[in-house]
Formats: C-alpha cells, structure tokens, sequence
C-alpha cells in the first residue's frame, strides 16, 4: 500500500463533537465519518502516504499494523468511489 | 441529503453549543431599493477584506459548517470572490443571497468553480412591471433572470425565493412556473419584517389574511403537514413546554457588515462586536447569547397556555422587535390561526 489520498476540493467539511462531517457541493451528499475516518481525513493531503496513515491511526488507536492497511485501503477505496477523495501513486508537490 | 443524519448533527451541535450555521452579511449596500427591504443601505464602515478573512478563520475553528454569504448586494463588493475563495478554503458549505442582477456567465462560472452549494435569488413576480415596482430598479427582473440562466446552465442548484407582500400576492404561481421553466427550486415567503432600526412602517406591506389564508389552503405550496388545527385546550406535554423556541443563538447566529453579532438576522439583539472581541468569547460569554439560550417555551409569556403552541412556528427575534423576546410574535399568532383555519376549510 503506497498510495496517496487526497481530501475532495468540492466538499465542505467541519469537525463536530469529534465527527468530521462532509458535505457535497455538487449533490449535497452528506458523509459523517467516526473519529478513526477523521483521523484519515485530515491526514488525506496527498503528501501522507497510506501506510504512514496506518502507522499513525496504529499509534492512536487500539489496532494492529495489518487490519489498520487492511480497512483503511477498502475505507478509502469507498471514499474515493462516493468522490470523497482521490487516491494518486504519485505524492503531491 | 440524509435528514436523520443531519439531525445527528444538530443534536450535537446543540449539545455541544456549537454555531453550525451563520448568516454573514457582507454589506447593507444595494443596487436595488426594495420597498419591504430592512437594512439601511448606507455604508457605515463595513469590515475590510482582512477583517472578513479573519472573522472567517474565527468561525471555522468555532466550529461553523454553513455559511450563509449575504447582504444588500454581496457583489457589490470588489472582493467579493476573493472572500468566497477564501471562505471555501476553510471548506465552508456556502449559500449565497442574491439578486443576481451583477452575475452573467463569467460569475456565474466563478461561483460553480468555487464549489457554491445554493444561490437563492430573489424574485418577487413574474411580471416585469410587479417586480421592477418592488425592487425600484428598472429591468431588474429581466437581468435576474438571465442570470439565473447563467446560473442553472453552470450546473448550481438555484432556489427562487419568493418574498410575498400585498403587491404582488397573486404572483406565487407565475413565479413558481418561472422557476420551474428556469430548473430553479421555489421557495415563498409572507414575512415582511420591521427595519432593522425598529421602524414598523414596512409592516403595512404584509399580505392581509385572506390572502394569506388562500396561499395556506394551496396544499402543492406548503405541503400537507403545514395546516393543522389548534390543540383543544392548554398543552400540557413536557416535550413541548420544555423545547427550545429556535435554534437562533444555540446553533446559529448572525453577523451585520460593521461586525455585530445577532442571534438571527431576525433578531437584532446586539450580543458583541468582532472587532473589539473574538468571536468565541461572544458567543460562549456574552449574556444576552446567555439569556437567549435560557428560554424554554414553558417560558413564554403567553404562548404555554395557547392551543397553537406545538405546532406554531413563532419567531423570538420578531417577538423582540415587538418589545419583548419572550412575547408572543405577532405576525405568527396570526399565521397559526391562518393555518388552523385552511386545516379545516
């Protein structure tokens, strides 16, 4: 797991008790993410690699080094698919 | 959007009295002169480019997700889209008010790439001798709506909203079949409120009872869960008495151009200013944000005992400009009346 995510340009997002909210200006989609998919989402500035994302949520939160890859590849794989996010090979300058 | 996640965050939001959503008026200037329009529209020394910006800083770290840009004219000002570049940079949902009369299609354009959710644009008739009259500016409605093109060609989501007032009370179907030929969602709107400077005399435009009577029984316009007959007698129910009147000043609140901050831009109660104090120690410290956020409708002087009192939509910043912010609002006991009484005809 390599990769970079990217947070969306066209949502508007604020952290509210602990939950990052997501709101899409396009279609008003609405995504609400808990405190381990916020913790991804601010670290999605393309320039954190996905496995130093694993490694940090490994570090806040009660989880090991191999499902955290596991179920942030397929959390943000789904973000990417609703258009939440972006995933790149190649990290942003 | 998914409304029961959306009332998760209100919930929380009220929990943790967090401002979700603001109403920030950029400026009171205007290119029209609408005869039920509030504000003074001189310029008495609106925020700077800098002062905006960093009142936008403050309120996102509060905690702010929908931000309501405004006016008069917000694109009157220069710097109009440099503020809304900067407001989406803070990853704002921003709506913009408007009367569109200075988008064409490079603004238009500008507005969809700064990632804008909603235009509301204001359109009081179809017709263009009803509207011009209202707006005081010749060939308003035609530029509006052509902005409006411009608008819905680049893809924005637009709402007409539809102010009603005796001069144009008969105008909400050919405004409604407007919006719908113009792919703009409709909304309309009886409430005319007293100037901002507590004079009443803009309240002789409201629309007379039996006309809004006639708009309540029009079940396509205001659905079918608005109308509902009067409680038969004196509420008793602790889920009503112990409810908050609004969420003005619990999770929402509102800005003037000169840096007050209202509970509601219905509810000029001046609770500080953001440029002598941040805007945090206003909203957590102030004591009329304090007072506001105390009153529970068991409170209310006359409204706990009345038949109206769970379904009524009273407003406290009207009750307030009527003198008292625990009063009954006027204009609104006369609304729920009106709507009882299309419940039943």
């Amino acid at each position: 797991m390599s990769a970079f995510v990217i947070r969306g340009e066209r949502l508007a997002a604020r952290k509210v008790g602990g939950e990052m909210v997501i709101l899409s200006a396009d279609d008003s989609s609405l995504f609400v993410l808990n405190e381990v998919g916020t913790a991804i989402w601010e670290a999605a500035d393309g320039r954190t690699s996905l496995d130093a994302i694993a490694d940090g949520v490994c570090r806040e939160f009660d989880v090991d080094l191999e499902t955290a890859r596991r179920d942030i590849s397929e959390f943000v794989t789904s973000l990417a698919g609703a258009g939440v996010v972006s995933l790149s090979e190649v990290e942003r300058q | 959007m998914t409304t029961s996640l959306m009332d998760r965050i209100r919930d929380r939001a009220f929990a943790d009295s967090v401002p979700l959503a603001v109403h920030f008026d950029l400026t009171y200037r205007c290119n029209e002169r609408c005869v039920h329009c509030y504000l003074d529209h001189d310029d008495h020394g609106e925020m700077t480019t800098a002062e905006v910006k960093g009142v936008l800083d403050q309120l996102a770290a509060a905690g702010t997700l929908f931000l309501t840009l405004s006016g008069g004219e917000l694109l009157l000002r220069r710097d109009f889209f440099d503020l809304l570049a900067y407001a989406r940079l803070l990853r704002f949902d921003v709506k913009i008010k408007t009367n569109a009369m200075l988008v064409r299609d490079v603004e238009a354009a500008r507005i969809r790439d700064l990632g804008v959710r909603q235009v509301q644009v204001s359109v009081y008739s179809h017709r263009t001798e009803v509207h011009d009259a209202i707006t005081q500016a010749p060939g308003s409605l035609q530029r509006t709506v052509n902005a409006i093109r411009f608008l819905s060609t680049r893809g924005l989501k637009v709402t007409i909203a539809n102010v009603l007032m005796r001069q144009n009370a008969q105008d909400y179907e050919g405004v409604r079949a407007l919006a719908a030929e113009l792919g703009a969602e409709y909304t309309m709107d009886p409430t005319i409120t007293p100037k901002m400077d507590g004079d009443t005399s803009i309240v002789a435009l409201r629309m007379p009872a039996a006309q809004v009577l006639h708009l309540f029984k029009d079940r396509s316009l205001v659905g079918d869960d608005f109308c509902r007959p009067a409680a038969p007698g004196p509420v008793d129910d602790p889920e009503v008495l112990d409810a908050l009147p609004c969420s003005a000043g619990h999770i929402a609140c509102y800005i003037t151009p000169y840096g007050d901050v209202y509970p509601c831009v219905q509810f000029p109660m001046t609770t500080g200013n953001v440029r002598r104090q941040p805007f945090i120690n206003i909203w957590r410290d102030s004591p009329q944000f304090h007072e506001v956020r105390s009153i529970r409708v068991r409170d209310l002087t006359a409204c706990p005992s009345c038949g109206y009192v769970a379904t009524c939509t009273r407003c406290p910043g009207l009750a307030y400009m009527e003198g008292n912010m625990r009063g009954p609002s006027s204009a609104d006991c006369e609304k729920s009346t009106l709507r009882a009484a299309a419940a039943t005809s």
